[in-house]
Formats: C-alpha cells, sequence, structure tokens
C-alpha cells in the first residue's frame, strides 16, 4: 500500500484535510498540519516498513481502557501493521497532532474517511489528544517528553530480540523542554540504541506562543549531538532533504533529524494569528469565512461548505 | 536466636533472573545500595544501568515492556515514584506492563530523613489503577520477592528489605493471601513489613497481660483479600489496630478502615503510624520510638482498644524480644 501516491500529494492532502476539518469544526490544530503535513507523508508513505493495517478501517468506538477486567483490549497499534519482528514501529509524541495523524492515516489509506467524523465526539477511539487506543497511536504520549524514552526501550528490547524492525518517534520541539527528553538521549547513546531514529518538528511553536517567548532552548543541534546522538537539520518542507537525512549513518548512536518547520507552510493566512498558533478558533463568523476562502484557495480547493452556526 | 539473613535480595534476584532471560535487571546508580552489584558484575548482558535519570528509566521499562521483556527496576522505594510519577502513570500503569518496581529502604528504614524515606507509597501505589502491591516483612519473603513480582500480569510495586533481614517466616509469598500469625479473640493486630516484627516483640508480655491476639501479616496490599479481613475482624470481640511503617492515610490502616466502613463493621479500629508526619534522619530503632511505630507504640494502641492497661512496659518488650520472633516459626503453623 506504500507509493500509491507521490509523498507530495499525501502532504497536500493532509492539509486540506485538517483545514476542511477545521473549518467545519470551527476550529482545530491546523498549523501542526502546516508544519508537520511532509513529515506524517515522509513516515506514512515511505520512509517506515509498516505491514497492513490490523485493525478496520472504520474505527471501532473506545472500548475500555486497559484493566485486568478487559481482557479484549487493543492499541490502536494496529493501523501501523502488525507488530512482527521486521516492521517498523512509530509513535507519534505530541499526542495533540493526532488529527494531523489520523489525516495522514487517511491519505495512505490506512483509515476511512469516515474515522476522522468520529474526531473528538463522546464514546469514539478517535479522539482530540491521541490516546493508546487511537487509531495509529501505540503507546500513552500525551504527557510530553516521555515518547523518546519508551521508543528507546522498545528499540533496546528489540534489538535484544534480533528483530529487523526500526523504532521512530515523531517528535515536536517543545519536548526538548522537558528534562527526560535529554535523559533519554543520553540513555540511548550510552546503550549505542541505533535502530532507534526520531523526526521532529522544529515549528518554533509551542501552546504559549512562540518558543523563544516562554523558555529559550538554544542550539538544540549542538545540545543532541552533545548527548550523544547524531543530528541533521534540514528544511521540513524538502522532501529530498528528509530522504537524504534518513541515510545519515548512525551507527551506535540514535539518529535525530531536526525539521524546520513553518506553522503556517501552506496556510500563509495564518500568518495574522502569529504567534498564537497553537489551536487555531476564529474570532468571528466573518474571519471564519475570510479564512475558509483564503486558505482554500491557496490549498487549491474550493471553500468548505460551513453549516450556520 | 533468630535467624539474621545477609543479603537475602541479592542471592534470590541472582537465582531468579538467571532462570528467566526475558528479566531484565534495571539500575539507577542505586545498584550496590539494592544488592544488585554481584548480578551486575556477573551477568552483565542482563544488566542496565539507566544512570540518575529515573523519568526516562521509566519510561524505558515501558518500552521493554512492550517488547516483552519484564524488567526489574531497583532503587529507593521513593525514586521509583515521587520524580518519575507521571512515567509511572503514562508508560508502566496505564498500559499494564509487567514492570516489577522493586523499592527499597520502605518508610523510615532508612536514615537518609525526608528524601530517602518513602513514607507515603503505599498510599501514592493503592490508588493507581493496575497496580499490585508486595511488602517484604522477613528474609523469607524478600526471598520468595521476585517469583511473587513476576508472577503477576501487570506492573507490580514492592517493598523490599535490605541487609541484614530476620528470618520470620517458614513459607515464601502466596500473592493475594496473608498470613495469620496467631489466632487470638480479643483484638485483631494487622502489621506489614517491619511492622510485623514489633508486634511479635509485644507477642508474650500481651499473652502474659491475659490479652488474646489474633495477628494477621500482610505481604499483598494489592488485590486484597477482603472477606478474609472481615472473617478475622469477625472473630475477635474488641476491636482491630493497625500498626505499619508508612502514613496512617492511604496505607495498611485505611485499607483496613475502608473495608470496615464499606462493610458497616462497627468495630473500634485504632491506626498506628507516621501520623500526617514527615519522619527525619536517624536510626531504625530510633524512629520507630520517636514517631511511634514500635512494639510499645503498639501495646498503646491496643490499650485504647481494650480500654484497660496491660502494665505492659519497655521493659517486658525488651526482654521478650528475642524468644518472642523466634517463636513466630513457629506460629506459622498455626
Amino acid at each position: 500500500m506504500r507509493n500509491k501516491r507521490s509523498t507530495e500529494d499525501v502532504a497536500m492532502g493532509i492539509r486540506r484535510r485538517v483545514f476542511e476539518h477545521s473549518m467545519r469544526n470551527n476550529g482545530g490544530y491546523l498549523s501542526q498540519a502546516c508544519s508537520a503535513a511532509e513529515q506524517l507523508a515522509f513516515l506514512y508513505n515511505e520512509a517506515l516498513n509498516l505491514g497492513e493495517p490490523t485493525l478496520p478501517a472504520v474505527p471501532r468506538p473506545f472500548a475500555g481502557v486497559p484493566s485486568a477486567d478487559n481482557p479484549d483490549y487493543v492499541t490502536g497499534a494496529g493501523y501501523n501493521g502488525p507488530f512482527e519482528p521486521q516492521y517498523d514501529r512509530l509513535f507519534i509524541a505530541p499526542a495533540h497532532y493526532a488529527l494531523v495523524a489520523y489525516a495522514t492515516l487517511i491519505e495512505t489509506g490506512r483509515m476511512d474517511a469516515e474515522g476522522l467524523e468520529m474526531f473528538n465526539k463522546d464514546g469514539s477511539s478517535v479522539e482530540m489528544i491521541g490516546a493508546e487506543h487511537s487509531p495509529g497511536m501505540e503507546v500513552h504520549n500525551g504527557t510530553l517528553g516521555i515518547g523518546l524514552s519508551t521508543g528507546a526501550g522498545l528499540a533496546f528490547g528489540r534489538k535484544r530480540r534480533g528483530d529487523t524492525g526500526q523504532v521512530c518517534v515523531f517528535m515536536s520541539d517543545g519536548e526538548v523542554q522537558e528534562g527526560q527528553t535529554w535523559e533519554a538521549v543520553q540513555a540511548a547513546a550510552h546503550h549505542g540504541i541505533d535502530n532507534l531514529w526520531a523526526l521532529m518538528d522544529v515549528n518554533d511553536q509551542q501552546c504559549d506562543g512562540a518558543m523563544d517567548s516562554v523558555m529559550e532552548v538554544r542550539d538544540i543541534a549542538t545540545k543532541f549531538r552533545a548527548f550523544g546522538a547524531v543530528c541533521v537539520e534540514i528544511d521540513a518542507h524538502d522532501l529530498d532533504a528528509m530522504r537524504q537525512a534518513r541515510q545519515e549513518p548512525h551507527e551506535g548512536q540514535p539518529l535525530i533529524i531536526l525539521a524546520r518547520s513553518s506553522p503556517t507552510q501552506g496556510m500563509s493566512f495564518l500568518q495574522k494569528r502569529f504567534p498564537r498558533l497553537h489551536y487555531v478558533r476564529f474570532k468571528s463568523e466573518d474571519e471564519r469565512a475570510e479564512m475558509n476562502v483564503a486558505i482554500a484557495t491557496e490549498l487549491g480547493i474550493d471553500p468548505i461548505e460551513l453549516e450556520a452556526h | 536466636m533468630v535467624e539474621m539473613v545477609n543479603r537475602p535480595y541479592a542471592s534470590a534476584f541472582e537465582a531468579y533472573a538467571v532462570k528467566h532471560p526475558d528479566v531484565l535487571c534495571l539500575s539507577a546508580d542505586l545498584t550496590s545500595s539494592c544488592e544488585i552489584d554481584g548480578f551486575r558484575d556477573r551477568h552483565p548482558d542482563q544488566f542496565l544501568s539507566l544512570g540518575m535519570a529515573e523519568q526516562n528509566m521509566m519510561s524505558f521499562a515501558g518500552g521493554l515492556g512492550l517488547a516483552g521483556y519484564r524488567p526489574f527496576l531497583h532503587s529507593f522505594g521513593v525514586f521509583l515514584y515521587r520524580r518519575p510519577y507521571d512515567q509511572l502513570m503514562a508508560s508502566v500503569a496505564y498500559p499494564r506492563r509487567k514492570v516489577r518496581l522493586m523499592g527499597f529502604l520502605p518508610g523510615i528504614t532508612t536514615p537518609g530523613g525526608m528524601t530517602h524515606q518513602a513514607i507515603e507509597d503505599v498510599a501514592v501505589m493503592r490508588s493507581i489503577p493496575n497496580m499490585s502491591i508486595l511488602e517484604t516483612g522477613d528474609a523469607t519473603e524478600v526471598e520468595s520477592i521476585c517469583e511473587a513480582a513476576d508472577s503477576i500480569d501487570g506492573p507490580v510495586y514492592c517493598r523490599v528489605l535490605r541487609g541484614s533481614v530476620p528470618r520470620l517466616f517458614d513459607s515464601p509469598i502466596k500473592v493475594g493471601e496473608m498470613r495469620e500469625l496467631s489466632a487470638g479473640a480479643d483484638v485483631l493486630v494487622v502489621t506489614s513489613g517491619i511492622a510485623t516484627e514489633e508486634a511479635l516483640r509485644a507477642r508474650d508480655a500481651l499473652s502474659k497481660a491475659g490479652v488474646s491476639i489474633r495477628h494477621l501479616h500482610i505481604h499483598t496490599i494489592k488485590p486484597f483479600n477482603e472477606q478474609a479481613l472481615l472473617d478475622h475482624i469477625g472473630s475477635v470481640s474488641k476491636g482491630v489496630v493497625v500498626l505499619e511503617n508508612h502514613v496512617i492515610t492511604g496505607g495498611v490502616g485505611s485499607l483496613v478502615a475502608e473495608i470496615m466502613a464499606d462493610n458497616g463493621v462497627g468495630k473500634p479500629l485504632v491506626r498506628l503510624g507516621l501520623n500526617d508526619t514527615y519522619a527525619h534522619g536517624g536510626s531504625r530503632g530510633y524512629l520507630m520510638k520517636h514517631y511511634g511505630l514500635d512494639a510499645g507504640a503498639l501495646v498503646r494502641g491496643i490499650e485504647r482498644i481494650i480500654g484497660a492497661s496491660t502494665g505492659i512496659d519497655e521493659e517486658a518488650l525488651a526482654s521478650a524480644r528475642v524468644e518472642a520472633v523466634h517463636s513466630a516459626v513457629k506460629a506459622e503453623a498455626l
């Protein structure tokens, strides 16, 4: 199911789908689609070795949390293919990118478009902040900073078993403010965990606004190298650069690709909202209509038909 | 004279782990302090040093669990839940990873003061869904803790004794059960961990004073056999005293209180332990006396239940010590 469409085409599809969904639902994680569309398209469409989905294209409703009394519990990992030694695993560390990740599952044929209609609906597994049981999610990552550590543990275990599948963690740059991220890198380097790689959306944004205004993190590439990772910096919207970065040798070390992105890429209208881009809501119906026309034009589609509010 | 066993965890863990290749030994810079230095030296391939970075260790262990391993995390109890609590929740407890948290120096068994004393760990762990809790009270329980913990389908937190540990029992931990150490009819005494040895110190003196004690030792705090406890409470006439090496909120005393309240048991209950206070650094004997966790405090608690003085003083308890503990081995047969 790989490469039916070009990765560029998948990325465009992600932006359009997230835009459409956000217009219809009066807001959403739009800027994450702008910054990360190429990255998630790259991961699902070409970079990762994922098997066919093992879970239904239309997600099942929420079926309870893990407990001794819930033996049928499954995570959303099945949308990324079977948990077999030869296949890669993917963690979406910033779980608030879920809408973008779900759009990617749809664009790569792993989930039906109907799945997105269940987004953030009561009783649905397609949750706003991706949970372990949400499509494409393999572990809980909603608390930022735990993803890379979990990935390192899984990668260590898989390497010990001789599995050929790699572990990839999609990260966001806000996570570097958490000490645990650095603990994870030093541990992965110390133990030579080189079947682990991360693609980080470096959009310089966090919930409160531009990262420099919230907490400066300085030169994270140098920091990652100092902590023991191989680190490559690229333009997040340059797929050839991304392909090349993935080929960077990193024997005995984890690879971290810093994808420097624009939080308004493909939706220039959002620049008016800078630097408050974490979750875009419409201030008025007029603004919503104006945004609808402007962004639809940039994305090459007709404005979204909106229900009256 | 009671048998003292030196570093029972060290040999027990090694014996267990070498037979189970999916068991991994994780340490956070407290390797010799947790008696796994010999294991590290002899089985380096099964040992992972994760440094002073407990948050990473906890999530890393979750990842190892996802890969099918059963990591045993070794540190002081406090460092397994206070700093990495968020990671414990999200990476271990929620997904029910088979992570075995071996928490050393429970309660006031360390002179390290507040930062080292896990005084509310049981309360924290009891409130975490999917979590199981075991506590060791003697060398035999320490020797059997690895197998008991590893039998649990999900995460488990264990309060582990280290160093020189008395042997009070001759049978291993059976998860979900409790030990009946005496079957008296007046007062039910419920103890766990090192509090059990204290209760045994008071045993002969209480007997001489004519108080009939029914004594339970709790090694499995969660899951808990509620009906067994209710049956024991039903077998005594006066009431219940709980003594634990923990704050009295949220621990075994609270567990007993909840069960009594849930079932409408109208008998008096006295909970003994740290009473809404931190402890400070000092020897175990000093701290137990100072904070009312010792045999003397238990006797005073029993007197509150029976509404009379037993006439037992410190001297009687001190002289009772060795023989009383020794007789606990026989009490096992009850």
